[in-house]
């Protein structure tokens, strides 16, 4: 197929021939010739959202909920810099969207030109690649290519700068093209005689744990993990990112790791002999202070990227290979294998741990409402078929505790950039990518008031979504640490509910969406059925929590994960050690 | 710290350099020295990198390296299995008292005199970091007026290329 067309038609065409189907962006100078084809694209839905911001955390939602692609759009100079926060967050949570920005015209770049930014510069060490193109000729090229690096081995975003001569000049459009990337090429055959030596280990271990990350979900291995873990019977934990991925109703599932993971979870990998470690990275949210985390603890380290393997831990066992075909690998081996690990005193001692330290929460005599209860009766009526979206904070980890995830990719939210404004935005992504589903936004009031515009876009687009904001008030984890850590000086952390600048009911209606406000436990029930029922329209309940709940358990920042403290001062004792 | 020799095949990309220097400051690791420049291939650059660190965060440079979508191939070369040179200028005084001398040096480093002014003299020198280090040393005394010095460049010693199977890759996307 060829055919005479502008650079920008030929971009419309090249993304409609990669399958696209939905862009989140907004217009500008730079990349308004791209706008005139997208105008008459049959294949390509167009979302006009209010800040640039919100198209990037949508394309990140959309990407997680549909496990494709997700694609903004922005113009050149502030458009492009304004998407710079969501390529952060997807570059640290490894979700493939593609960012295409307009640029000046080629012989103005480098002239300081109106609206002119250095995006490809500025987002170099926060995308997988990026690319600059200013000739039309490259387009179709450039953006198979960026979508293929976006997708395969570790996924991650790619930003297309391209500048407006280019888009307006003229082209011959052919299909396919051929990829020009002779430096990438993604490992994902796992080493065979690593695959015996962890099937090794793991059938010798005494307490073995399986430390399962987000890549597993990315590799589409839960059904893998599943069998691996019912075929050994060795106890799974679930990083933030990974929550989901294994059943939190199975009872080899100890709950999450880290600074505010369970004590059965975060004591298991503290007592563990061998960490089979899966798609996840030893983040220092996980480990706490790294040269006391697991300290007995062999380590089998698989991930389809090499750089994660041996950088913060030494791995025993070094594997490079996409997830699921390392965990189908282990099953084979392990199966093959005439040796069966025996774990029942392990399980006498993390027994103990769960049933000791289950996770908890205070309630207040005032009648006001505790968060963690919200969480619980969300978790209830809702179900777990539905996607819940958090933001980063306090609201996100409850809803990572008290919430209970069934199924893979159940749980979408910032972990490792930590980004406030994730959840309304990615949210409006997630249902847009999988309109099946009820979405709920888990949000704080403070993340809330970062991206809340795009209610406009969800109520004019049509994406009833449910934003549930966890009002307490204040930037609550921040507030938790001055708690703790800070005397009690509530530096800047005080948004002044009481005054109901914004009333989030009404900014709710202004946007041409349902506002509820609920402020009682014996409400809940009704205001989430209530929610449940509006299928049209996206809703918006005002959660009026108590402002001094706190996140239980907690590891201090840079402290050993020993010391975790499953409620203020109160440390377990592990005494079931032998 | 002990110094390390890498050498990095890329292809011929605006950019490129960018992106690998951008990536040691970020990852916190400093370059010694750096030379880039054409190879046999029009379409492939080679860098020679010296940094100096420990072994494991030259692991780990070397695998954030390879993440690079530009980095076709990247080759430690070990000190006494490569011909590792710099290319150093030197202009220093000398007059019509003290040039006979410095000339004496210039033929004892095997070195070259490129330009002579009535007052100082040019010197091309190349080799080793360390012949390089001794001929600046003898050359003090007389006064070093100005002193230019190149990135190092390296070579693997016998029969094979590092850049062999490389360039088939790119051919064959061609």
């Amino acid at each position: 197929m060829t055919e005479q067309m502008t650079g920008a038609q030929a971009l419309v065409r090249a993304l409609e021939q990669v399958g696209v189907d939905t862009v989140f962006g907004i217009p500008g100078g730079a990349i308004l010739p791209a706008y005139d084809p997208l105008y008459d694209s049959k294949k390509v839905r167009h979302v006009l959202v209010r800040h640039e911001q919100g198209a990037g955390h949508a394309a990140e939602g959309y990407a997680q909920a549909t496990g494709k692609v997700g694609v903004c759009m922005a113009t050149s100079g502030p458009g492009a810099t304004n998407l710079v926060t969501p390529i952060a967050d997807a570059y640290m949570d490894s979700v493939p969207i593609v960012a295409i920005t307009g640029q000046v015209a080629s012989k103005a770049i480098g002239t300081d030109a109106f609206q002119e930014a250095d995006i490809s510069g500025i987002t170099m060490p926060i995308t997988k690649h990026n690319f600059l193109v200013t000739d039309a000729a490259d387009i179709p090229r450039t953006i198979v290519e960026a979508f293929h690096i976006a997708a395969s081995g570790r996924p991650g975003p790619v930003l297309v700068d391209i500048s407006k001569d280019a888009l307006q000049a003229t082209t011959t459009f052919s299909w396919p093209v051929q990829m020009q990337l002779p430096g990438y090429r993604p490992v994902t055959r796992p080493h065979s005689k690593q695959i015996r030596e962890a099937a090794r280990l793991i059938t010798e271990a005494k307490r073995p744990v399986l430390y399962v990350g987000g890549g597993v979900h990315k590799a589409r291995a839960s059904d893998e993990l599943f069998e691996l873990a019912e075929l050994t019977g060795i106890p799974v934990i679930t990083t933030l990112m990974a929550r989901g991925t294994f059943p939190d109703s199975h009872k080899q599932h100890l709950g999450m790791p880290g600074m505010h993971g369970t004590v059965a979870a975060v004591g298991a990998l503290q007592r563990s002999d061998l960490m089979i470690v899966l798609g996840a990275r030893f983040d220092d949210r996980v480990t706490g202070r790294l040269d006391t985390f697991a300290p007995g603890a062999k380590v089998v380290h698989a991930d389809i990227d090499p750089a994660e393997i041996s950088k913060n831990r030494h791995a025993d066992v070094p594997i490079v290979g996409d997830c699921k075909e390392v965990i189908a690998d282990l099953v084979a081996a392990i199966k093959a294998s005439a040796v069966k690990g025996d774990y029942a005193e392990w399980w006498r001692h993390l027994e103990a741990y769960r049933e000791t330290y289950a996770l908890g929460y205070e309630t207040y005599e005032d009648g006001s409402l505790a968060p963690q209860y919200i969480m619980e009766r969300i978790s209830e009526l809702v179900g777990p078929e539905a996607i819940y979206v958090a933001g980063v904070g306090q609201h996100q980890m409850w809803a990572s505790q008290f919430i209970g995830y069934e199924n893979p990719g159940s749980f979408i939210n910032s972990g490792g950039a930590g980004t406030m404004g994730f959840a309304v935005p990615a949210a409006m992504g997630a249902k847009m990518g999988r309109p099946e589903k009820e979405v709920w936004a888990i949000d704080g009031d403070g993340c809330f008031q970062m991206t809340n515009q795009e209610l406009a876009t969800c109520a004019l687009e049509g994406v009833p979504v449910k934003i549930a904001v966890i009002n307490n008030g204040n930037l609550g984890m921040v507030r938790q640490w001055q708690t703790l850590f800070y005397e009690e000086r509530y530096s800047n952390t005080d948004l002044q509910a009481s005054r109901r600048i914004p009333d989030f009911v009404k900014l709710a209606e202004a946007y041409g969406c349902v506002g509820l406000r609920c402020e009682r436990p014996e409400d809940v029930d009704d205001t989430i059925r209530k929610a449940m029922e509006i299928t049209d329209m996206p809703v918006v309940i005002d959660f009026v929590v108590h402002q001094d709940a706190m996140v239980w358990p907690m590891v201090a920042a840079g402290t050993s994960n020993d010391d975790i403290k499953y409620a203020r001062d109160m440390a377990p004792k592990w005494e079931h050690e032998d | 710290m002990s110094r390390h020799t890498l050498s990095v095949l890329v292809e011929n990309k605006p950019g490129v350099l960018a992106r690998v220097s951008a990536l040691f400051s970020r990852r916190g690791f400093n370059i010694d020295s750096l030379a880039v420049g054409p190879t046999e291939h029009a379409d492939v650059s080679r860098m020679t990198i010296v940094v100096n660190v420990e072994d494991l965060p030259l692991e780990q440079v070397t695998k954030q390296l390879n993440k690079l979508v530009n980095v076709l191939k990247i080759v430690e070369l070990d000190t006494n299995q490569s011909v590792q040179r710099e290319l150093m200028l030197i202009k220093v005084r000398a007059d019509a008292d003290s040039r006979s001398h410095v000339l004496e040096l210039v033929n004892l480093f095997r070195a070259r005199c490129v330009d002579v002014a009535p007052d100082a003299v040019t010197i091309e020198v190349t080799g080793t970091v360390d012949k390089l280090e001794a001929f600046v040393r003898v050359l003090e005394p007389f006064g070093i007026k100005e002193l230019v010095q190149s990135g190092m460049v390296a070579i693997g010693r016998g029969a094979r290329s590092i850049t062999d199977r490389s360039l088939r890759a790119l051919d064959r996307t061609a």
